[in-house]
Protein backbone atom coordinates (compact mmCIF):
# COMPACT_ATOMS: atom_id res chain seq x y z
CA UNK A 1 0.00 0.00 0.00
CA UNK A 2 1.70 3.36 -0.78
CA UNK A 3 -0.69 5.46 0.05
CA UNK A 4 0.16 7.57 3.49
CA UNK A 5 -1.83 7.51 6.33
CA UNK A 6 -3.23 10.56 7.31
CA UNK A 7 -4.97 11.36 10.77
CA UNK A 8 -6.44 14.55 11.42
CA UNK A 9 -4.53 17.02 12.76
CA UNK A 10 -4.66 19.22 15.62
CA UNK A 11 -5.07 22.75 14.78
CA UNK A 12 -1.49 23.48 16.62
CA UNK A 13 0.13 21.47 14.05
CA UNK A 14 -1.39 22.81 10.90
CA UNK A 15 0.80 25.59 9.19
CA UNK A 16 -0.44 29.22 10.23
CA UNK A 17 -1.29 31.71 7.62
CA UNK A 18 1.68 33.60 8.28
CA UNK A 19 3.81 30.04 7.48
CA UNK A 20 1.81 29.53 4.48
CA UNK A 21 2.02 33.00 3.12
CA UNK A 22 5.99 32.00 3.10
CA UNK A 23 5.14 28.91 0.94
CA UNK A 24 2.68 30.70 -1.18
CA UNK A 25 5.06 33.20 -1.78
CA UNK A 26 8.72 31.15 -2.14
CA UNK A 27 7.27 28.10 -3.01
CA UNK A 28 8.77 26.54 0.21
CA UNK A 29 9.06 25.61 3.43
CA UNK A 30 12.61 24.43 5.21
CA UNK A 31 12.56 23.07 8.57
CA UNK A 32 15.65 22.52 10.13
CA UNK A 33 16.17 19.67 12.23
CA UNK A 34 12.30 18.97 12.61
CA UNK A 35 12.20 15.33 12.56
CA UNK A 36 13.44 14.09 15.79
CA UNK A 37 17.05 12.09 16.31
CA UNK A 38 15.90 8.56 17.22
CA UNK A 39 14.07 8.53 13.50
CA UNK A 40 16.57 10.01 11.63
CA UNK A 41 19.13 7.06 13.17
CA UNK A 42 17.03 4.49 12.09
CA UNK A 43 16.30 5.89 8.39
CA UNK A 44 19.41 6.86 7.88
CA UNK A 45 20.79 3.18 9.21
CA UNK A 46 18.28 1.74 6.67
CA UNK A 47 19.56 4.14 3.56
CA UNK A 48 23.14 2.55 4.17
CA UNK A 49 22.39 -0.89 4.33
CA UNK A 50 19.32 -0.78 2.20
CA UNK A 51 18.77 2.08 0.44
CA UNK A 52 16.83 1.55 -2.77
CA UNK A 53 15.36 4.89 -4.79
CA UNK A 54 11.43 3.69 -5.84
CA UNK A 55 11.20 0.78 -3.37
CA UNK A 56 12.90 2.98 -0.19
CA UNK A 57 8.82 3.77 0.89
CA UNK A 58 7.94 0.51 0.94
CA UNK A 59 10.51 -1.73 2.17
CA UNK A 60 11.51 0.78 4.82
CA UNK A 61 10.09 0.07 8.89
CA UNK A 62 10.49 4.10 9.81
CA UNK A 63 10.34 6.29 6.82
CA UNK A 64 6.36 6.00 7.49
CA UNK A 65 7.10 6.91 10.79
CA UNK A 66 8.48 9.54 9.71
CA UNK A 67 5.59 11.66 7.95
CA UNK A 68 2.91 9.94 10.18
CA UNK A 69 4.73 11.78 13.09
CA UNK A 70 1.47 14.64 14.32
CA UNK A 71 3.97 17.57 13.18
CA UNK A 72 4.71 16.82 9.67
CA UNK A 73 0.80 15.59 9.09
CA UNK A 74 -0.16 18.79 10.10
CA UNK A 75 1.98 20.91 7.77
CA UNK A 76 0.57 17.71 4.38
CA UNK A 77 -3.03 18.20 5.86
CA UNK A 78 -2.70 22.37 5.58
CA UNK A 79 -1.76 21.97 1.49
CA UNK A 80 -2.97 18.88 0.24
CA UNK A 81 -5.61 17.72 2.24
CA UNK A 82 -6.94 14.66 4.47
CA UNK A 83 -6.76 12.65 1.52
CA UNK A 84 -3.75 13.02 -0.21
CA UNK A 85 -2.53 11.07 -3.19
CA UNK A 86 0.50 9.20 -3.64
CA UNK A 87 2.34 10.09 -6.41
CA UNK A 88 5.96 8.98 -6.11
CA UNK A 89 8.60 8.73 -3.80
CA UNK A 90 12.54 8.16 -4.47
CA UNK A 91 15.64 7.85 -2.46
CA UNK A 92 18.38 9.73 -3.97
CA UNK A 93 21.21 8.65 -3.12
CA UNK A 94 24.63 11.34 -4.25
CA UNK A 95 27.86 9.40 -3.86
CA UNK A 96 30.99 10.68 -1.62
CA UNK A 97 33.47 12.80 -3.75
CA UNK A 98 30.52 13.32 -6.64
CA UNK A 99 31.87 16.44 -8.85
CA UNK A 100 28.80 16.91 -11.44
CA UNK A 101 25.62 19.03 -10.51
CA UNK A 102 22.57 18.23 -12.16
CA UNK A 103 21.10 20.51 -14.74
CA UNK A 104 17.95 22.79 -13.17
CA UNK A 105 14.83 21.06 -14.01
CA UNK A 106 10.90 21.37 -13.01
CA UNK A 107 9.99 17.84 -11.88
CA UNK A 108 7.33 15.95 -13.91
CA UNK A 109 5.87 18.00 -17.08
CA UNK A 110 4.15 21.22 -17.18
CA UNK A 111 1.43 21.52 -14.94
CA UNK A 112 -1.81 23.41 -16.39
CA UNK A 113 -3.92 23.30 -13.35
CA UNK A 114 -4.63 26.76 -12.53
CA UNK A 115 -3.86 27.08 -8.88
CA UNK A 116 -3.70 23.47 -7.61
CA UNK A 117 -0.57 22.05 -6.36
CA UNK A 118 1.62 19.15 -5.52
CA UNK A 119 3.46 18.67 -2.87
CA UNK A 120 7.28 17.46 -2.56
CA UNK A 121 8.58 17.14 0.93
CA UNK A 122 12.82 16.58 1.09
CA UNK A 123 13.90 14.37 4.45
CA UNK A 124 17.25 14.84 4.99
CA UNK A 125 18.08 12.16 7.54
CA UNK A 126 21.88 12.67 8.64
CA UNK A 127 23.37 16.65 8.71
CA UNK A 128 23.74 17.93 4.79
CA UNK A 129 25.98 21.04 5.00
CA UNK A 130 26.83 22.95 1.85
CA UNK A 131 29.66 20.74 0.99
CA UNK A 132 27.64 17.62 0.83
CA UNK A 133 25.61 18.84 -1.87
CA UNK A 134 22.12 19.01 -0.69
CA UNK A 135 19.59 20.15 -3.14
CA UNK A 136 19.76 23.83 -4.54
CA UNK A 137 16.61 25.72 -5.33
CA UNK A 138 15.52 29.15 -6.82
CA UNK A 139 13.15 30.81 -4.29
CA UNK A 140 9.82 32.58 -5.46
CA UNK A 141 10.36 30.26 -8.78
CA UNK A 142 6.88 27.57 -8.58
CA UNK A 143 5.21 29.53 -10.60
CA UNK A 144 6.81 30.62 -13.31
CA UNK A 145 6.23 27.83 -16.25
CA UNK A 146 8.53 26.01 -17.86
CA UNK A 147 8.54 22.32 -18.70
CA UNK A 148 11.17 19.88 -16.87
CA UNK A 149 14.87 21.06 -18.42
CA UNK A 150 13.69 23.55 -20.66
CA UNK A 151 15.64 25.92 -18.44
CA UNK A 152 18.94 23.54 -18.33
CA UNK A 153 21.20 25.95 -19.80
CA UNK A 154 21.04 28.34 -16.95
CA UNK A 155 23.86 27.39 -14.19
CA UNK A 156 23.66 30.15 -12.00
CA UNK A 157 21.31 32.54 -10.74
CA UNK A 158 21.02 35.76 -8.14
CA UNK A 159 19.19 34.15 -5.06
CA UNK A 160 19.82 30.63 -5.42
CA UNK A 161 19.97 28.33 -2.17
CA UNK A 162 20.40 25.23 -0.88
CA UNK A 163 18.28 23.06 1.57
CA UNK A 164 21.44 22.56 3.66
CA UNK A 165 20.42 21.46 7.51
CA UNK A 166 21.05 19.67 10.51
CA UNK A 167 20.30 15.78 10.34
CA UNK A 168 16.22 15.47 10.41
CA UNK A 169 15.67 18.61 8.20
CA UNK A 170 12.45 18.56 5.91
CA UNK A 171 11.41 20.85 3.30
CA UNK A 172 8.52 20.80 1.81
CA UNK A 173 8.39 21.84 -1.77
CA UNK A 174 5.79 23.39 -4.24
CA UNK A 175 5.86 20.76 -7.42
CA UNK A 176 6.77 23.96 -9.63
CA UNK A 177 9.51 25.12 -7.51
CA UNK A 178 12.90 24.98 -9.83
CA UNK A 179 15.61 22.68 -8.39
CA UNK A 180 18.78 20.62 -9.17
CA UNK A 181 21.05 18.54 -7.20
CA UNK A 182 24.08 19.63 -6.07
CA UNK A 183 27.54 17.85 -5.99
CA UNK A 184 28.89 16.07 -2.81
CA UNK A 185 32.56 17.13 -2.03
CA UNK A 186 32.91 15.20 0.98
CA UNK A 187 33.91 11.56 1.49
CA UNK A 188 30.27 10.66 2.82
CA UNK A 189 27.42 9.47 0.59
CA UNK A 190 23.96 11.82 0.52
CA UNK A 191 20.87 10.84 0.70
CA UNK A 192 17.65 12.76 0.41
CA UNK A 193 14.19 10.98 0.67
CA UNK A 194 11.73 12.69 -1.58
CA UNK A 195 7.95 11.95 -1.37
CA UNK A 196 5.77 13.74 -4.12
CA UNK A 197 1.62 13.81 -3.00
CA UNK A 198 -1.28 15.38 -4.98
CA UNK A 199 -4.38 16.87 -3.11
CA UNK A 200 -6.97 14.65 -2.84
CA UNK A 201 -9.46 17.09 -2.76
CA UNK A 202 -9.76 20.87 -3.29
CA UNK A 203 -7.04 22.95 -1.64
CA UNK A 204 -9.23 25.79 -0.25
CA UNK A 205 -8.73 26.82 3.68
CA UNK A 206 -6.52 23.59 4.78
CA UNK A 207 -4.35 25.33 6.96
CA UNK A 208 -5.07 27.82 10.27
CA UNK A 209 -6.99 30.99 8.38
CA UNK A 210 -6.27 33.10 11.27
CA UNK A 211 -5.07 36.38 10.30
CA UNK A 212 -5.03 35.15 6.52
CA UNK A 213 -5.47 38.83 5.58
CA UNK A 214 -3.24 40.45 8.39
CA UNK A 215 -0.95 43.31 7.71
CA UNK A 216 1.71 40.67 8.39
CA UNK A 217 0.50 37.96 5.66
CA UNK A 218 0.34 41.12 3.34
CA UNK A 219 3.98 41.82 4.37
CA UNK A 220 4.98 38.60 3.63
CA UNK A 221 3.27 38.39 0.22
CA UNK A 222 3.87 42.01 -0.79
CA UNK A 223 7.44 42.04 -0.31
CA UNK A 224 8.40 38.70 -1.29
CA UNK A 225 10.25 39.71 -4.50
CA UNK A 226 13.38 37.99 -5.55
CA UNK A 227 15.98 39.80 -7.43
CA UNK A 228 16.71 37.19 -10.19
CA UNK A 229 12.45 38.03 -10.72
CA UNK A 230 13.61 41.51 -12.71
CA UNK A 231 11.39 43.45 -14.73
CA UNK A 232 8.60 40.24 -14.06
CA UNK A 233 9.02 40.80 -10.43
CA UNK A 234 5.35 42.47 -10.00
CA UNK A 235 3.55 39.19 -12.26
CA UNK A 236 5.28 37.41 -9.88
CA UNK A 237 3.44 39.55 -7.51
CA UNK A 238 0.32 38.81 -9.26
CA UNK A 239 0.80 35.16 -9.77
CA UNK A 240 1.25 34.73 -5.93
CA UNK A 241 -1.82 36.94 -4.90
CA UNK A 242 -4.03 34.92 -7.04
CA UNK A 243 -2.73 31.51 -5.19
CA UNK A 244 -3.83 33.21 -2.10
CA UNK A 245 -7.12 33.79 -3.21
CA UNK A 246 -7.22 29.66 -4.00
CA UNK A 247 -5.67 28.58 -0.36
CA UNK A 248 -7.88 30.90 1.61
CA UNK A 249 -10.52 29.70 -0.25
CA UNK A 250 -11.68 33.92 -0.50
CA UNK A 251 -11.68 34.81 -3.92
CA UNK A 252 -11.84 38.65 -2.75
CA UNK A 253 -9.30 38.64 -0.52
CA UNK A 254 -6.69 41.09 -2.59
CA UNK A 255 -2.92 41.14 -1.87
CA UNK A 256 -1.88 41.50 -5.25
CA UNK A 257 0.44 44.69 -6.77
CA UNK A 258 -1.39 47.76 -6.20
CA UNK A 259 -4.71 46.04 -5.55
CA UNK A 260 -4.54 45.20 -9.27
CA UNK A 261 -6.94 42.33 -8.92
CA UNK A 262 -9.68 44.73 -7.32
CA UNK A 263 -8.66 47.63 -9.80
CA UNK A 264 -8.81 45.08 -13.12
CA UNK A 265 -12.63 43.45 -11.76
CA UNK A 266 -10.15 40.00 -11.84
CA UNK B 1 48.59 30.70 -36.69
CA UNK B 2 47.01 29.76 -33.06
CA UNK B 3 43.71 27.51 -33.01
CA UNK B 4 40.87 29.07 -31.39
CA UNK B 5 37.79 27.65 -30.08
CA UNK B 6 34.75 29.65 -29.23
CA UNK B 7 32.90 30.19 -25.42
CA UNK B 8 29.52 31.04 -25.19
CA UNK B 9 28.80 33.01 -22.28
CA UNK B 10 24.86 33.76 -21.55
CA UNK B 11 24.00 36.75 -19.24
CA UNK B 12 20.15 37.18 -17.97
CA UNK B 13 19.00 40.68 -17.39
CA UNK B 14 16.74 42.35 -15.08
CA UNK B 15 15.59 43.96 -18.12
CA UNK B 16 16.27 44.94 -22.11
CA UNK B 17 18.52 47.35 -21.20
CA UNK B 18 22.01 46.18 -21.49
CA UNK B 19 23.16 48.21 -18.27
CA UNK B 20 21.05 46.17 -16.28
CA UNK B 21 22.21 43.85 -13.30
CA UNK B 22 23.15 40.23 -14.67
CA UNK B 23 20.93 37.97 -12.77
CA UNK B 24 21.77 34.53 -14.07
CA UNK B 25 24.71 33.65 -15.90
CA UNK B 26 26.47 30.51 -17.58
CA UNK B 27 29.62 29.53 -19.29
CA UNK B 28 30.19 26.68 -22.12
CA UNK B 29 33.65 26.94 -22.98
CA UNK B 30 34.90 25.27 -26.39
CA UNK B 31 38.51 25.71 -25.50
CA UNK B 32 38.64 23.20 -22.99
CA UNK B 33 39.76 19.78 -23.27
CA UNK B 34 36.53 16.96 -23.35
CA UNK B 35 36.91 16.14 -20.06
CA UNK B 36 36.80 19.32 -18.08
CA UNK B 37 34.14 19.85 -15.79
CA UNK B 38 31.88 22.63 -17.18
CA UNK B 39 30.05 24.90 -15.03
CA UNK B 40 28.30 23.67 -12.51
CA UNK B 41 25.03 24.99 -11.45
CA UNK B 42 25.08 26.42 -8.06
CA UNK B 43 29.04 26.93 -8.42
CA UNK B 44 28.54 30.53 -7.73
CA UNK B 45 26.89 33.57 -6.53
CA UNK B 46 28.62 36.19 -7.65
CA UNK B 47 27.93 36.94 -11.63
CA UNK B 48 31.40 37.17 -13.35
CA UNK B 49 30.12 40.65 -15.03
CA UNK B 50 27.62 42.95 -13.77
CA UNK B 51 25.84 44.16 -16.72
CA UNK B 52 26.16 43.35 -20.75
CA UNK B 53 27.50 46.23 -21.22
CA UNK B 54 30.92 45.01 -18.98
CA UNK B 55 31.89 41.84 -20.58
CA UNK B 56 31.61 43.60 -24.03
CA UNK B 57 34.20 46.21 -22.88
CA UNK B 58 36.39 43.27 -21.53
CA UNK B 59 35.96 41.70 -25.14
CA UNK B 60 33.25 39.48 -25.46
CA UNK B 61 31.01 39.98 -28.61
CA UNK B 62 27.10 39.92 -28.41
CA UNK B 63 25.96 37.01 -30.89
CA UNK B 64 22.31 37.25 -29.82
CA UNK B 65 19.56 39.95 -28.15
CA UNK B 66 16.30 38.51 -27.06
CA UNK B 67 13.35 39.57 -28.82
CA UNK B 68 10.78 42.06 -26.99
CA UNK B 69 8.45 40.01 -24.81
CA UNK B 70 4.85 40.07 -26.20
CA UNK B 71 1.79 39.82 -23.61
CA UNK B 72 -1.04 37.65 -25.54
CA UNK B 73 -4.69 38.23 -24.40
CA UNK B 74 -5.51 36.38 -21.38
CA UNK B 75 -1.93 35.47 -20.91
CA UNK B 76 -0.47 39.35 -19.32
CA UNK B 77 0.12 37.98 -16.21
CA UNK B 78 1.85 34.67 -17.07
CA UNK B 79 5.60 34.26 -16.21
CA UNK B 80 8.29 31.58 -17.29
CA UNK B 81 11.76 31.96 -18.26
CA UNK B 82 13.97 34.63 -18.05
CA UNK B 83 13.29 36.82 -20.91
CA UNK B 84 16.46 39.19 -21.11
CA UNK B 85 19.08 36.23 -22.47
CA UNK B 86 22.35 37.47 -24.16
CA UNK B 87 24.31 35.30 -25.95
CA UNK B 88 27.78 36.39 -26.15
CA UNK B 89 31.24 35.14 -27.74
CA UNK B 90 35.07 35.15 -27.41
CA UNK B 91 37.43 33.33 -29.41
CA UNK B 92 40.30 31.90 -27.55
CA UNK B 93 43.49 30.06 -28.42
CA UNK B 94 43.79 26.63 -27.18
CA UNK B 95 47.15 25.17 -26.62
Amino acid sequence: MSNLNMTPADTRHLLSAEQMARFVTDGFLLLDAFVPRHLNEKVHEEQRTNGQGHTFWETSAAIRDVFELPEVQGIIQSLVGLRPVYDHSFLHIVPDRYPVAQDWHGDSIIDVRPHAFDIQLFYFSHDAPPEMGPTLILPGSHLRKINTFSLARYKNIIGQRQLAGKAGTLAILHHGIWHCAQPNATDRTRYVFKLRLRPGQEQRGLFNLEGYDSPEVRRIIGQGYQRWQGNEDRLDHMQRAKLWRYVTGDDNVDVSFEGALTRMGI
Amino acid sequence: MNETRQQILFLNLTTPDLKSPVIAWSLYDGAAPADALQMNTGDASVPPYASVLHAMRDGWNVLQVPVLPHYPAGQEHDTGHLPYEYVLERKVAIA
